[in-house]
């Protein structure tokens, strides 16, 4: 069946396709560590058996996602050198460095402290258990800030200088590398959409259990959060992701015009498209809708500013413009649909209908997995939208790959695709299960084992004392 | 010392540590069907669930590492290896989602297990074999891998691949010796005792036949002056070996795993004598492969500073699960 394709195709797919896996667990993990630290603060602060019983049972969701999220991380450690080892020996003077940081300062602290955050609270008591919650939340944060200066550094390449054997070599100043031009808010951008994930499946779970006893404590708390996140997150998120636009028009401008849909220039004020079938064999978008002016005003804070389009761009250097169009169009639907629903929330909660209002309940479970698809999106955006360059306006990515034969490409493809499917569908699925069921009273934590002599130190009281305990 | 050199001793540091770490969970996991099914397992499968996650991460550092220190030979194995990797790496998958699935789906705890097992021994001998297609030299031309497909399948491979698996499984019978007692530790001595054997046998095997896989690693071990260098290598080994049995036999606690620690120290710095200077051979040196000063030097502050603080909490959190499984009963 892979005829057709030639290694590289393979190799892109394949990368594609495993990133894609694997940054849905860390997406979620990120913003999930750090909810369980807010709900142990909580707990500690007002000793109210709520939010304990919430880290309890989120805790057990976390450790499922942090596995696979583990994992499928140490694939995409080797997968530079398996399928981009042309690329991994020029850039890796430069990339290197700054990988071999994010193993160092967040990798250890997080997979260090992981195991104190599971089963340890017993041992270690609960001041010592939350530092080790805050070191596994401070972990997966250090652990985004280093490679996401890694890809920012492929997007906006600086302070390098070129090694005569073709490498990209530092220059004198890594503050220069780490701190690229497109670094700082594309953290900010990420790490908020980790934040924004977590709230709209805590919102969905929530909602779901709002559905069935509107009377619950753990579900109002729950919903009552995420609620807040949405109200105040959303916003925000989508002013950093104006930002974020604002930095890529200045440094990648090809990107911008692709998620535009701008084939033409328009030196009287660009049009926003809002939807449209890009043609790129044509060079137009077939039945655009769109707003007069609208795309200069945003991106120029101008209504007669000039545009370029891809007309100025070498037709070998445009990204694909289909797919960034569109992959551009659904985050920023679901950015919109998000805020939307954290003004209702708000709405409600200012209407006293918060725990009553089942449509609003029925929103947020519909909602619960958009984060992800967002995300996803998002990245497409980015990723695809720098093509056709790994390292932008430098390094082509089919001069990147390594020397492999299409059919042993094809073949890790294949088992990569049907393994992942398997083993994470089963960890989606037990995930699912896990926050099917209702939070309660005494909820037990990372349980391990049915079996054995039970031993706690009782700081927890109720059913948890014949069971394994966190 | 020059930097290229100290990089070259961190990262075979860090292979050795992700050996020694993973290695007796990988190794509890190829151990795994011996025990009985219930108390048995989760015994051996608690033993570890605190900390391998952590033992995992020197995997990482091994490879982030070499990509950042010496990329040219991070760009030129993992191609020359491919099948091994990629292997290795899905292996890893099924037992690393093992250790929370076997308890999240009772009903399918079986297959969870095969695949705790399966996945560990797949991972172990991948990484042995990738070891072995290492040694036996990988065909370079223009900073890219030249060889063919099935490079790195011979026989000698083969011997370094089941080499590794049994060294594992004595690293975790030696653990499970140390983390267990009663009716577990009785299994996890006589577990310890075969793996010892054929360890023994099988690293003997692997250092006769380096001698004869090419002329320059002979020269190093039989002429002198390197002879004087070597010579002492095979024979502290023999030392250990012997007392490692005995502890085997006796100890209660820790000092069967110790010595096999020993064991697989005096092998990884056979090997690392057998290679040096060449981080691929049979071409490519430290030097040629190593990274630019700046690289090098930035690096080195960061392992300077983070290095002795993840020995501190990984050191702690190793002592917050200390103890006999059962005695202090953490699951």
């Amino acid at each position: 069946m892979f005829e057709q394709f030639d290694a590289l195709l393979l190799a892109r797919i394949q990368f594609a396709f495993t990133v894609s896996f694997h940054f849905v667990f860390p997406s979620f993990s990120i913003g999930l560590a750090s909810y369980l630290a807010v709900l142990e603060g909580l707990w500690l602060k007002t000793g109210k058996q709520v939010y304990l019983d919430l880290f309890k049972y989120w805790i057990k969701i976390f450790a499922i996602a942090f596995a696979m999220g583990v994992v499928s991380g140490i694939v995409m450690s080797y997968q530079f050198g398996t399928n981009w080892s042309v690329f991994s020996d020029r850039a890796g003077p430069v990339i290197g460095p700054l990988m071999a940081y994010e193993v160092l300062t967040a990798f250890f602290l997080e997979a260090g402290f992981l195991g104190v955050m599971l089963f340890g609270m017993n041992k270690v008591g609960k001041k010592l258990h939350f530092f080790a919650t805050l070191m596994v939340a401070i972990g997966t944060l250090v652990s985004a800030t280093w490679i996401l200066s890694v890809n920012s550094w492929m997007q906006t390449p600086v302070g390098f200088e070129m090694g005569a054997n073709g490498q990209f070599l530092p220059g004198p100043s890594w503050w220069d590398i780490v701190f690229n031009p497109s670094f700082p808010i594309r953290l900010a951008h990420t790490v908020t959409a980790s934040y924004l994930v977590v709230a709209f499946v805590v919102g969905a779970v929530a909602a779901w259990h709002l559905l069935k006893d509107r009377a619950n404590i753990h579900a109002r708390k729950m919903f009552s959060m995420a609620m807040w996140m949405a109200a105040l997150v959303a916003p925000l998120q989508i002013f950093l992701g104006d930002l974020h636009g604002l930095n890529t028009l200045e440094h990648q401008p090809q990107k911008v015009m692709a998620m535009e849909g701008h084939y033409d220039s328009h030196p009287n004020g660009a049009p926003l498209i809002l939807f449209g079938i890009p043609n790129s064999e044509e060079k137009r978008v077939d039945y655009a809708i769109e707003i007069p002016k609208a795309s200069s005003l945003i991106l120029k804070h101008d209504l007669n500013a000039p545009m370029d389009g891809l007309d100025t761009i070498p037709d070998d250097e445009e990204p694909p413009v289909g797919i960034v169009f569109w992959s551009f169009r659904i985050m920023v639907g679901i950015g919109f649909a998000m805020l939307g629903l954290g003004i209702w929330g708000l709405f409600a909660r200012w209407r006293k209908g918060l725990y009553e209002w089942t449509w609003l309940h029925r929103a947020a479970i519909v909602m619960g997995p958009s984060g992800f698809v967002a995300v996803i999106a998002g990245w497409i955006t980015t990723e695809v939208g720098r093509q056709p360059y790994v390292i932008y306006g430098l390094m082509r990515t089919s001069e990147a790959a390594s020397p492999l034969d299409a059919p042993a490409v094809a073949a890790s493809l294949l088992a990569f695709v049907l393994i992942y499917f398997a083993v994470f569908g089963a960890g989606v699925w037990y995930i699912l299960r896990l926050m099917s069921k209702t939070p309660e009273t005494g909820e037990v934590g990372a349980m391990r084992g049915d079996v054995g002599p039970i031993r706690t130190a009782g700081i927890t009281p109720g059913p948890a004392q014949n069971r394994e305990e966190i | 010392m020059d930097l290229t050199v100290i990089w070259a001793f961190i990262i075979a540091f860090a292979v050795f540590a992700y050996v020694v770490m993973d290695g007796f969970d990988l190794g509890i996991g190829i151990l795994f069907p011996t025990f009985g099914v219930g108390r048995g397992r989760d015994r051996a499968m608690n033993s570890i669930a605190p900390v391998w996650d952590g033992n995992e991460t020197w995997l990482v550092l091994g490879g982030g590492g070499l990509m950042a220190a010496f990329p040219l030979a991070y760009a030129v194995i993992l191609p020359a290896t491919y099948p091994l990797i990629i292997a290795m790496l899905l292996g890893l998958v099924f037992r690393g989602v093992a250790f929370e699935y076997r308890w999240r789906d009772p009903n399918h705890r079986a297959f969870w297990d095969a695949a705790f097992t399966g996945g560990s021994f797949v991972a172990a001998m991948a990484q042995g074999m990738t070891l072995g297609a290492l040694l036996q030299g990988i065909e370079v031309a223009d900073r890219s891998y030249a060889g063919s497909w099935f490079d790195w399948f011979t026989p000698y491979t083969l011997l370094c691949g089941l080499g590794t698996v049994a060294g594992y499984a004595l690293l975790g019978a030696t653990w499970l010796i140390w983390k267990l007692d009663g009716e577990g530790q009785v299994h996890a001595r006589q577990l310890a005792l075969r793996a010892a054997v054929a360890t023994i046998l099988l690293m003997g095997a692997v250092s006769l036949y380096n001698i004869f896989l090419n002329a320059e690693y002979a020269d190093r071990w039989l002429t002198a002056p390197e002879i004087y260098f070597a010579a002492p290598v095979p024979i502290l080994t023999g030392l250990i070996a012997f007392s490692m049995i005995q502890a085997i036999r006796k100890d209660r606690n820790s000092k069967p795993f110790w010595l096999a620690i020993a064991l697989f120290f005096f092998g990884m710095a056979g090997l690392g004598f057998t290679m040096w200077p060449y981080v691929v051979p049979p071409g490519i040196t430290i030097w040629d492969a190593a990274a630019p000063e700046r690289s090098q030097i930035f690096m080195l502050i960061g392992v300077a500073i983070t290095m002795p603080l993840i020995i501190g909490y990984t050191a702690w959190a190793y002592w917050v699960f200390r103890g006999k499984v059962d005695d202090e009963g953490y699951h």
